[in-house]
């Protein structure tokens, strides 16, 4: 399969602290890939940069075939259009009612009538599992689950082929969270996504992902599959991975 | 803590430190003292007896290692008896976390050469970073203007209701006072010299010219952008900025150039609102105080204030609002991921806008002038 994300020798720093030392990793197209490591290694700002909201020291990062580095204004607006980001705290516009935060991606990118985005809305609302009377309440009138799910319909709006999560699980109850995973899992096999995650929920980790990166001092220490995982000699995935397995 | 106590025994040539009962962070001070006192030169066996002890927390095990090493650091041979498990075990949790601890660094005290200099750097890579924003502001500009299709008109005119209609009351208040107040005090000195009627062309030429324009931006600077600062501030917070990038909606075209353009249009207007209530206020302290009727006030006003000197009042209003709008933006914009920030940062808002609108209006009150106009 192709790689749709591939990453080379990236380097990072934030002043004299350097994050990445040299990352390199591919994702295939179709699987659910995660990002996982200690706090503070990195994974959130790999994301970041993933979509273009930071920039490397150097190295290449290249999104369905477009590098990142030299990329056009236009090129990069077209790009944006393909991928969906859920953000940890959701980041719904406040002032914007749920069904409206959905719509807007539609309405600023496509001349579809304002019938035809309301059902696309309406479908989005119910695929992600929200109630249709939840469509008119403000960000700030839902709970924390709802609006999770709510991000994740906007960042379905546009169809995207790729999905970008920043710790989808957090902050949710052990039900929601299960809910979250069966609901990504779903929707990968119904929409074809390739879904980008970091997380560090060890139950979802398990349940949803194909393959998954784990950088540890500012490198990757292993990628590929989970079922090798336990081989990797490394503190963190020792511990990180250890007790569940036994 | 009367079960718990110490006592010093020697036996053979061995010093017994016995403690029994408890042995925490509250009696600990009372044993150190005693302990301190000891002269330990003689010795060349120490035993710490723990045979008696019942309870040790963390504290007084770390006590206990500082002794220990102090005592081997002297050249003499410590012993602990101890029984107890849950004892050893937190002795041994204590020792197992020293050794590989480092210290916590302590930050070097820093002199006021050094201090000034940080400050002075930290001033100047601000300063870089708005020059930044301008540069991004420009760029964006021209982008935006290269077709109407990108001016978003709804969010300008949402931006024009939110930040100067609503204003046009507090505004129009402010202004009707400061011309009662101006006209009242001259019209007390006036009155010394007889020279009534010379409110008219004072009252006229200061407030169209300068003070209308200054209170407005102030009111502006205060009441719109701060709240500029407030909300990109908290959108910044919450990621909603993050998110509009990623989903391509560029925040310079949905927020900051509306705007900035919304407050450009709507300043020369409030100005002109600003003209007419001071004016108003002056008119009636005119008829008041100094028996100056309504009629007269007018066609006095209409032959010595000359019409460049209401234009130049409002030329001013976009310059100022360009101010106040591209400083409460960018504020906003530099707000960190924390909410002190967001105060610190309207609070800097608010300070700087009004600094710049009066520099600027410094600066275009001797330019005009030199130009004679």
């Amino acid at each position: 399969m192709e790689n749709i994300i591939e990453v080379r020798d990236l380097v990072t720093s934030f002043g004299d602290r350097i994050v990445h030392d040299g990352l390199n990793l591919s994702i295939k197209e179709g699987e659910i890939y995660g990002l996982l490591g200690p706090s503070g290694c990195g994974k959130t700002t790999l994301l970041r940069e993933m979509v273009m909201l930071q920039k490397s020291n150097s190295g290449s990062i290249k999104v369905l075939g477009h590098e990142l580095n030299y990329i056009e204004n236009e090129e990069a607006q077209q790009l944006r259009q393909k991928w969906g980001v859920l953000f940890q705290s959701g980041a719904l516009f406040s002032s914007l009612k749920i069904k409206d935060n959905i719509a807007l991606p539609l309405i600023e990118y496509t001349d579809l009538s304002k019938a035809m985005i309301d059902e696309i809305v309406e479908f989005k609302i119910s695929i992600v599992g929200l109630k249709s009377e939840d469509a008119n309440l403000y960000p700030s009138q839902i709970s924390g689950g709802m609006k999770k799910k709510a991000a994740l319909a906007r960042s379905l709006a546009m169809d995207p082929k790729l999905l970008f999560l920043d710790e989808p699980t957090s902050g949710l109850d052990p039900i929601s969270a299960r809910e979250f995973d069966a609901l990504i899992l779903k929707l990968r096999n119904l929409l074809g996504l390739t879904i980008v995650m970091v997380s560090h929920d060890l139950q979802s980790i398990y349940d949803t992902l194909d393959s998954v990166a784990i950088i540890d001092e500012k490198k990757i220490v292993y990628e590929g599959n989970l079922n090798n995982i336990k081989s990797v000699k490394n503190e963190f995935m020792q511990t990180f991975f250890g007790k569940y397995n036994e | 803590m009367n079960s718990s106590s110490f006592d010093i025994v020697h036996v053979d040539d061995k010093l017994y430190l016995k403690f029994s009962g408890e042995l925490t962070l509250y009696n600990l001070t009372s044993f150190e003292s005693k302990i301190d006192s000891i002269d330990f030169s003689k010795e060349k066996i120490v035993v710490i007896d723990f045979m008696k002890l019942e309870f040790l927390d963390s504290a007084a095990s770390i006590f206990i290692y500082n002794l220990e090493k102090r005592l081997l650091s002297y050249g003499i041979k410590v012993e602990i008896l101890c029984e107890n498990s849950d004892i050893l075990d937190i002795l041994h949790l204590v020792k197992h976390q020293k050794e590989k601890l480092t210290k916590i660094p302590y930050h070097k005290r820093r002199n006021i050469i050094e201090k000034i200099g940080e400050s002075q750097y930290k001033n100047f890579i601000g300063f870089l970073s708005f020059m930044a924003f301008m540069g991004e502001l420009f760029s964006n500009n021209m982008h935006y203007l290269t077709s109407f299709k990108n001016i978003r008109y709804k969010e300008i005119a949402f931006e024009i209701n939110e930040s100067a209609v609503k204003a046009i009351g507090i505004v129009a208040i402010t202004s009707f006072l400061i011309g009662l107040v101006v006209a009242y005090q001259s019209a007390y000195q006036l009155k010394i010299y007889g020279a009534n009627i010379f409110i008219v062309d004072m009252l006229g030429i200061s407030i169209l010219r300068e003070l209308s324009p200054l209170i407005t931006a102030i009111v502006i600077a205060g009441r719109s952008g701060s709240a500029f600062t407030a909300q990109i501030g908290a959108m910044k917070i919450t990621q909603e900025l993050d998110a509009m990038r990623t989903m391509g909606f560029d925040p310079y075209k949905f927020l900051v150039i509306p705007r900035i353009i919304a407050l450009m249009i709507t300043m020369p207007i409030l100005i002109f609102i600003s003209d007419v209530m001071a004016v108003i206020g002056g008119m009636v302290v005119a008829n008041v105080d100094l028996n100056i009727s309504i009629t007269l006030f007018l066609d006095r006003f209409a032959d010595v204030v000359a019409a460049k000197h209401f234009f130049i009042g409002i030329a001013k209003g976009p310059f100022f609002a360009f101010l106040i709008a591209t400083i409460g933006i960018y504020r906003g914009l530099i707000v960190k991921d924390d909410t002190q920030s967001i105060g610190f940062n309207t609070t800097k808002s608010v300070v700087e806008s009004i600094f710049a609108v009066i520099i600027c209006d410094a600066i275009f009150s001797i330019a005009f002038t030199n130009l004679g106009i």
